[in-house]
């Protein structure tokens, strides 16, 4: 089925690519304000990013993502539709226009930004690195030094590919990749002892571990052996959607940087007395309208999705199955990288 | 010359058929390049609009992943186009292995649904019915799943001699490295091979001339294994075998069949045999009964009477079928993505369109592969059918 799936999407992506009409600037944005809802490119369940919950409702960082660009634009964050994509359907989703927008923890490289049809907006949703899952209790490894040999479980069509061989070859190891379409996969195939270790990057790891039978037999390595910043994509030429994902964004971070949350934005709007926050909420000034999405655009992604800290913490943070520390991820005046620029 | 004795003049009229049958046949050659024209431009305009890259040049780049089998040499600064060589092989691998298995399969369960005795007659039955109705997708990850990845891992494998070893890695077994006595080893059974032929020749000749039969498949046997023995014992060794050994996480050493392989190969074979002892059955089914009796009314015996009489018949109505499952088989290999073995579609449809983004070049060139690989079984198999049809006179 999955292969079946795949198969058709690319084909069919491949002959919608053949026919379908330019992409002009504006293009995207007309066409969804036309159908009236965002269509949106997630993972094919990896939790905390985006999954379907209990309810079937996609939930997760990236799929938050998604509603905060569709609250920014239409001032409602349930106008989304998800498209589940593994990791091998994403790109040719994206550029036969099957999908608005790709939100699905991928890494940004130039070689993705540029000749493949695609632009990454460059807001970074989550800054993450290549790390080992291996069962401690089998193994008795202690670190990535120590693996000459193994065989390792990766998700095809990922940087991970290139960064596991690049990682091995630099420290002169060797290795046999065994290569899955679908995490799922390559997470059962560590369970069954097929591959010594699972690869990935490490959000993921902490997320398939989550899945495991016996989580706690496993045990990620220390070693972080590549950058993988994750982001969302849009396709190349339509700079005007580019801009309204990429401050999607910012905005998020902004807000979490005013002191802005979910529960204070509406009052912050009507009775601010900082510029800052006045310009950012769209009480003073038109700076929704220049970017062609609805004048309160902020107070709506925050009071419906939240800041970007809000959503991190409901979706990654301590109170979750997968307990990840902000780390790189807090804001840039707290230790972490995360700096937007300012909206004015 | 009927013209200038003064028949009167032909014109170009659409009432006459052949011009009509130029005409259509002009109309449609034009409408089919006007339309692949159209959609190859329409391609390149759109590439080119939103800036994806198109053309071949992306086969020369280093690939930079690693491949878990490969059948020729391979490090990850090798070029995509050898990642294409190495899908191709993997794939024409499991096609190779599972034709020749899926036949020998169907062959017998084919043969036993007609059975006499009861019991075999049923398993058949039930084998044909359970796995042909099965799809092949579902039983590869069954066979992977379920079957291969609950074996012990490599440090509890099943140990038969210290010589092969089953875990959830696969099949290790012994390497058969190159020795001194290879190459005159090799011309001994090309030597065994000739004798055979000879033999063969001579002894249809003699038969036809005489009607004295001669043993040609006992002979032919003898002389193909006396002769490469008797060289190997006078040069020495063809081979010397590398045992594999438990090292670290795996074993080293040795060959491997890795699990994926093991697992699409199987599933493949019993998929596909299900259908070839249907085909086989059918055939020998319409062979009307009446040779038999009158094979037996000359004086054949069973076995010579299935041989030269129900076979030869019978293939006429199983090769054109085979070929079909045959062509199938190549296809179904594709199926493999789902479990991870690195053929054409997993390997070169998979992560190389997705490395370098290029879905249209890679999709053309996959299908490409496919349909030459099915189009080489099909001329095989209709080569071998004509040969094999009846000679009417």
């Amino acid at each position: 089925m999955k292969m079946l799936k795949s198969t058709l999407a690319i084909v069919s992506a491949a002959a919608v690519l053949g026919v379908s009409g330019f992409a002009q600037a504006g293009a995207t944005l007309d066409a969804v304000q036309k159908k009236g809802f965002v269509q949106c490119g997630v993972s094919d369940g990896l939790p905390g990013f985006s999954v379907p919950d209990a309810t079937g409702k996609i939930v997760g960082i990236d799929a938050d993502y998604c509603r905060a660009v569709a609250a920014a634009v239409f001032g409602d964050a349930t106008k989304v539709k998800f498209s589940q994509l593994n990791a091998k359907e994403r790109f040719t989703a994206l550029q036969s226009g099957e999908i608005d927008i790709l939100s699905r923890n991928t890494t940004m490289t130039s070689s993705r930004d540029s000749g493949m049809g695609l632009k990454f907006p460059g807001f970074i949703t989550y800054y993450d690195g290549i790390g080992f899952l291996v069962n401690s209790k089998t193994l008795g490894v202690k670190s990535a030094k120590e693996l000459d040999g193994a065989t390792i479980c990766i998700q095809a069509g990922t940087t991970t590919e290139l960064n596991v061989s690049d990682y091995f070859r630099g420290n002169g190891l060797k290795y046999t990749p065994i290569t899955f379409d679908t995490s799922d996969e390559s997470a059962k195939s560590l369970e069954s002892g097929r591959c010594d270790v699972l690869t990935s990057d490490k959000s993921q790891l902490y997320a398939q571990r989550s899945k495991l039978a016996t989580p706690n037999d496993y045990t990620v390595l220390p070693e972080t052996i590549s950058k993988e910043p994750l982001g969302p994509v849009v396709r190349n030429g339509d700079d005007e959607w580019l801009a309204i994902v990429r401050w999607t964004g910012y905005a998020m971070l902004n807000a979490e940087e005013a002191g802005i949350t979910s529960k204070n934005v509406e009052a912050e709007a009507k009775g601010t007395k900082n510029p800052d926050v006045a310009r950012l909420l769209g009480t003073d000034g038109e700076y929704g309208k220049d970017l062609k999405v609805k004048k309160d655009w902020v107070v709506q992604i925050v009071k419906q999705v939240g800041n970007y800290g809000e959503v991190f913490e409901k979706n990654l943070g301590k109170d979750t199955p997968l307990a990840i520390d902000r780390g790189l991820n807090a804001l840039w005046n707290n230790g972490g990288i995360q700096y937007a620029p300012p909206v004015r | 010359m009927q013209n200038s004795i003064g028949a009167p003049k032909q014109r170009l009229s659409l009432s006459d058929p052949k011009v009509r049958a130029w005409l259509f046949q002009i109309i449609t050659i034009v409408a089919v390049v006007s339309m692949g024209w159209y959609l190859f431009d329409n391609t390149q305009t759109n590439l080119q609009h939103r800036g994806i890259t198109s053309g071949f040049d992306f086969l020369e780049r280093s690939a930079g992943f690693g491949i878990a089998q490969h059948l020729i040499d391979y490090t990850e600064s090798d070029s995509y186009a050898r990642v294409f060589v190495i899908g191709l092989l993997n794939t024409l691998l499991v096609t190779f292995i599972g034709v020749i298995l899926a036949t020998i399969l169907g062959f017998i369960v084919g043969v036993s649904r007609l059975s006499k005795n009861w019991i075999i007659a049923k398993l058949a039955t039930v084998y044909v019915e359970v796995f042909r109705n099965i799809p092949p997708l579902l039983q590869i990850l069954f066979w992977y799943f379920a079957v291969f990845l609950t074996m012990p891992g490599p440090r509890n494998s099943h140990n038969f001699g210290d010589t092969f070893f089953v875990s959830s890695r696969g099949l290790n077994m012994p390497a058969a490295l190159m020795a001194d006595g290879f190459w005159p080893f090799v011309i001994s059974i090309v030597v065994a091979i000739v004798a055979i032929v000879l033999m063969s020749r001579w002894a249809t000749k003699r038969f036809e001339a005489t009607g004295v039969p001669f043993h040609k498949f006992w002979v032919g046997l003898a002389l193909f294994l006396v002769i490469p023995a008797l060289c190997a014992l006078i040069i020495g060794t063809p081979v010397h075998w590398e045992m594999p050994k438990l090292q670290g996480f795996n074993f080293v050493g040795g060959w491997v069949l890795i699990p994926e392989l093991l697992a699409l190969t199987l599933a493949l074979t019993v998929y596909t045999a299900a259908f070839i002892a249907e085909i086989v059955r059918s055939g020998i089914k319409s062979v009307s009964h009446g040779q038999t009796e009158a094979a037996h009314s000359l004086g054949l015996r069973n076995g010579p009477t299935l041989r030269k009489v129900i076979i030869p018949q019978a293939l006429r109505v199983i090769i054109p079928p085979l070929t079909s499952q045959y062509l199938n088989l190549a296809k179904n290999s594709s199926l493999a993505a789902g479990i991870g073995y690195p053929e054409m579609v997993s390997l070169f449809a998979g992560t190389v369109l997705n490395q370098t983004g290029q879905a249209i070049e890679v999709i053309a060139i996959t299908m490409s592969v496919y349909l030459a690989i099915s189009i080489s079984i099909s001329l095989l198999m209709n080569w071998y059918n004509k040969r094999i049809a009846l000679i009417e006179r």
